[in-house]
């Protein structure tokens, strides 16, 4: 019914934390430049920064959101006119439906997408500290 | 049906992403779309199979026309979407290039 509310919310505040993480990645990174700092200290740190990770997050909360949004137009449980949401006009009865879908679908649906994009950020790492393979020479 | 196209694209698309990823083409993008789409699509195909039990696995011939009709459209859109945001962001300059030229 609007199940994909509740990852939508979690991609708000999600797409929110990565934009002020980058700012804050940004002005470190300024800050070391002007310093001095040297360059090649710290190379076991991570080459991807945290908030480009968050941002994966986002990209996949966004993604499905957008899809499952259609697909709730779709089958007419979503309008693109006040009050959107259909359940919203048939009573108190379908209002507690809705809620219940959402807390119990959408708050699965948003864990479950987080837990991926967890295990996505553990991969990666691993994989970031996997030395490149040098090209075989023919 | 849904479900199943969508994670089709979502597989077909990172495949590509994979042999091209300069990321000129903003191929992450569709990924994004597909696999975040396709993970929501699972949790309510489970929640769909704890309420009908077996029967979610042999639907009718019109809810399967209609699902795979939905999951077409779903693609169509995203595809869409793709290439909208590939023409505005324009990595490879190649709209820009064809705007000064004219």
């Amino acid at each position: 019914m609007a199940c994909f509310v509740v990852p939508g919310t979690e991609a708000i505040v999600i797409t929110a934390a990565a934009l002020l993480l980058r700012r804050y990645e940004m002005n470190k990174t300024k800050v070391r430049v002007i310093e001095g700092a040297d360059h090649t200290e710290g190379e076991d740190r991570p080459k991807t920064g945290f908030s480009r990770k968050l941002f994966w997050l986002a990209g996949l909360l966004w993604g499905g959101v957008a899809l499952l949004a259609f697909e709730h137009l779709w089958h007419g449980e979503v309008v693109p006119f006040f009050p959107f949401l259909t359940a919203a006009t048939e009573g108190a009865g379908a209002v507690a439906n809705m809620l219940h879908e959402m807390a119990t679908v959408g708050v699965t649906m948003a864990i479950l997408v987080t837990v991926v994009w967890a295990v996505m950020v553990a991969v990666s790492y691993a994989i970031e500290k996997r030395p490149l393979e040098k090209k075989a020479e023919a | 049906m849904t479900l199943l196209l969508t994670v089709f694209a979502a597989v077909i698309v990172t495949a590509v992403w994979y042999k091209h990823s300069d990321g000129k083409m903003m191929l992450g993008l569709l990924c994004w779309m597909f696999w975040g789409a396709s993970i929501m699509w699972l949790v309510d195909a489970i929640f769909e199979y704890a309420e009908l039990g077996a029967a979610y696995f042999t639907p009718e011939i019109a809810d399967m026309v209609n699902d795979a009709f939905l999951g077409l459209s779903v693609i169509a859109l995203a595809l869409v979407i793709w290439i909208v945001a590939l023409l505005i962001k324009d990595p490879k300059g190649t709209v820009r290039a064809k705007l000064k030229k004219n």
